[in-house]
């Protein structure tokens, strides 16, 4: 079937609201769902769903949440690494000074809290905007390593900050083999990003993107910038902070301070802004982009240093791995500096007038 | 349907306003009734849109006060203003450039809008409910100022007299009792100023609103309005009925100059 919504008619607003107005887009989604959910634990092997598949997930809600502030709210982050640190914590905590308390539960108090904290590192943003507030929110990140480092209790007074869980399990459900742990993080994911959409559609969605894109305006009509740039720290923060314990918990089972370190918070950042900011679907792409492309990379280059007959060193590999990297990000943000999502919909609005374009 | 002018609904008591050591507004007193087109007019720097600010709490007087509806306001904020049924228009566009028509007209529905964060994330009960009915209620503003064509186009693509008439639209879509609108025929030719002039004349006759308008305009100003102010240098030198106002020799000197 061709990409066409020739009579699809919409004959009530709720059928122009839903979240995939073109029939194409859902029949494409929940192929996509089923895929996700069915076809690829059957087909893939240990090595992608750990190298790639389960950070893909992970990496992708933490830039969901990432957009929510940076590209719906329009307020620079900078500490995303130290709200999945607060997430990572704050749920290893409820998870072994509570006894018995069920997975799930542990990971969205880890949320939640990310969210109080996010919350309150965001009242700068009321006094300062763009660069500045960039530099407020990195206090978050040199805050959260001093506490995870210098105060034991956080991280049940092991020396060095390290902790680990282990026994992962939902109601009976071992979260122990790739698998499962895949699976896990994948519903997260798909109900998290569902969240996303509807709010990013409703109301609160508007006040955002009303504050990021004229916020004298958006006070004249009602909209109180102080609502609605705390709700976006807060929403944002909670995608962050189970992102973050997801993070711990499931990807790392044992982890320090150093796994959110600033690094990761400038690689969410990269992630939205090569994805696209202001869309859900280009946080997707940006977290596909910078988990793939490196291991990509690392898989290529051999190859073609081979086929070329060029004698690449290990080392020299890494090396050029960093350079290509470097080198397509500063390509895509000159030739889209609106992100992959950018692309991706004007790939979709010439393709609904192909082959005849006029 | 005639309109009939009310009562007074606004009124301003010697407002003054300065920033430093400049003074943008002097002890300027002035009403406008319910249901009138009320004009404000005055050369470059008159003082015309801090009135509009003063007036929606983006500026705050040093002196003077605001009565709305008979309520006192001395300290007027834009919060305040939108909730008391305040909406405005922009003299450069203030649209928000990333969003589609759809989504700049339903920001103004904003205040309406009683469902919370959550069941707005579940996009579930009142949130759904009220995601429709406002959509129902924008639509019929869309219908009103004849942008059905544009209705999912991001403003940032649309052309300027456009721009102007979704600037119109979102004030309108807060079903506002008095509508504040900045030189929202600035930059217009005469096709487009005609459109711009008949949907203010409509909102007016139509909804009954009040309406507060600047514009440099003579010939639409003395056409559409019912009572016009005229300031300069941030006094106010005229006030009263079109005619009156052009026959004032204050007035005739601070556009035309005067002969020492």
């Amino acid at each position: 079937m061709l990409y066409r919504e020739n009579g699809q008619f919409k004959t009530s607003y709720a059928a122009d609201q839903q979240i995939f107005p073109i029939a194409q887009d859902r029949w494409a989604i929940i192929g996509i769902l089923v895929f996700a959910f069915v076809a690829v634990p059957l087909l893939v092997d240990e090595y992608l769903f750990r190298a790639i598949l389960i950070p893909f997930l992970i990496l992708s809600l933490a830039a969901l949440g990432v957009n929510i502030l940076v590209g719906y709210c329009g307020q620079i982050t900078l500490g995303a690494g130290a709200f999945m640190a607060i997430g990572a914590y704050a749920a290893y905590n409820f998870h072994i000074r509570i006894e018995g308390m069920p997975l799930l539960v542990s990971l969205l108090l880890g949320g939640f809290t990310t969210a109080v904290v996010g919350i309150f590192f965001g009242i700068p943003s009321l006094r300062v905007r763009g660069l500045y507030l960039a530099v407020a929110t990195l206090a978050a990140q040199f805050f959260t390593d001093w506490v995870f480092l210098r105060i034991p209790w956080f991280t049940d007074n092991s020396s060095s900050g390290s902790v680990s869980v282990s026994n992962l399990h939902v109601m009976g459900w071992q979260i122990n083999n790739p698998v499962s742990k895949y699976l896990f993080c994948l519903g997260f994911l798909t109900i998290f990003a569902l969240l996303a959409k509807n709010m990013t559609r409703s109301a609160i969605g508007r006040q955002w993107m009303a504050i990021r894109d004229m916020d004298v305006a958006a006070e004249v009509i009602g909209i109180r910038p102080l609502f609605a740039k705390l709700s976006a720290f807060a929403v944002s923060s909670f995608f962050i902070g189970t992102a973050g314990a997801l993070w711990g918990f499931v990807h790392l089972a044992s982890w320090e301070p150093a796994a959110f370190s600033v690094d990761r918070s400038f690689q969410l950042l990269f992630m939205v802004i090569i994805g696209g900011l202001g869309s859900i679907m280009g946080s997707f792409f940006g977290a596909a982009f910078i988990v793939i492309l490196p291991i990509a990379l690392n898989q290529i280059l051999p190859v073609v240093g081979d086929l070329t007959g060029i004698e690449i060193s290990t080392a020299g590999i890494s090396h050029a791995e960093l350079i290509i990297f470097g080198g397509l990000i500063v390509f895509f943000l000159i030739k889209e500096p609106h992100g992959i999502a950018r692309l991706w919909s004007t790939g979709k609005e010439k393709l609904r007038l192909w082959p005849f374009p006029h | 349907m005639s309109r009939q002018i009310g009562e007074v609904i606004l009124d301003l008591k010697q407002v003054s306003l300065s920033f430093g050591g400049v003074k943008a507004l002097t002890d300027i007193s002035f009403d406008v009734r319910e249901h009138e087109i009320r004009a404000i007019i005055g050369p470059n720097g008159a003082g015309k849109s801090s009135m509009l600010n003063v007036i929606n709490g983006v500026y705050r007087p040093q002196l003077g006060e605001i009565i709305l509806r008979g309520q006192h306001f001395s300290k007027m904020n834009p919060y305040k203003a939108a909730k008391a049924g305040i909406s405005r228009t922009f003299q450069n566009i203030a649209l928000f450039k990333g969003m589609n028509v759809i989504d700049n007209l339903m920001t103004g529905r904003n205040l309406k809008i009683r469902s919370n964060l959550i069941q707005q994330a579940f996009w579930w009960g009142a949130a759904r409910r009220e995601e429709l009915a406002h959509r129902a209620k924008v639509e019929e503003v869309i219908d009103f100022l004849e942008i059905q064509h544009i209705r999912k186009t991001p403003v940032g693509r649309l052309p300027y007299g456009l721009q102007k008439r979704v600037d119109l639209g979102r004030a309108l879509a807060m079903e506002p009792s008095i509508l504040l609108l900045d030189e929202p025929m600035a930059g217009m030719n005469v096709e487009e100023k005609q459109d711009m002039c008949r949907f203010i004349l409509d909102v007016n006759d139509q909804f009954g609103t009040t309406i507060v308008l600047i514009e440099h305009d003579m010939a639409v100003v003395m056409d559409i309005s019912d009572r016009v102010v005229v300031l300069d240098y941030g006094k106010k030198i005229g006030d009263g009925e079109p005619d009156a106002v052009r026959a004032n020799p204050d007035v005739i000197s601070a556009y035309l100059g005067a002969s020492h």
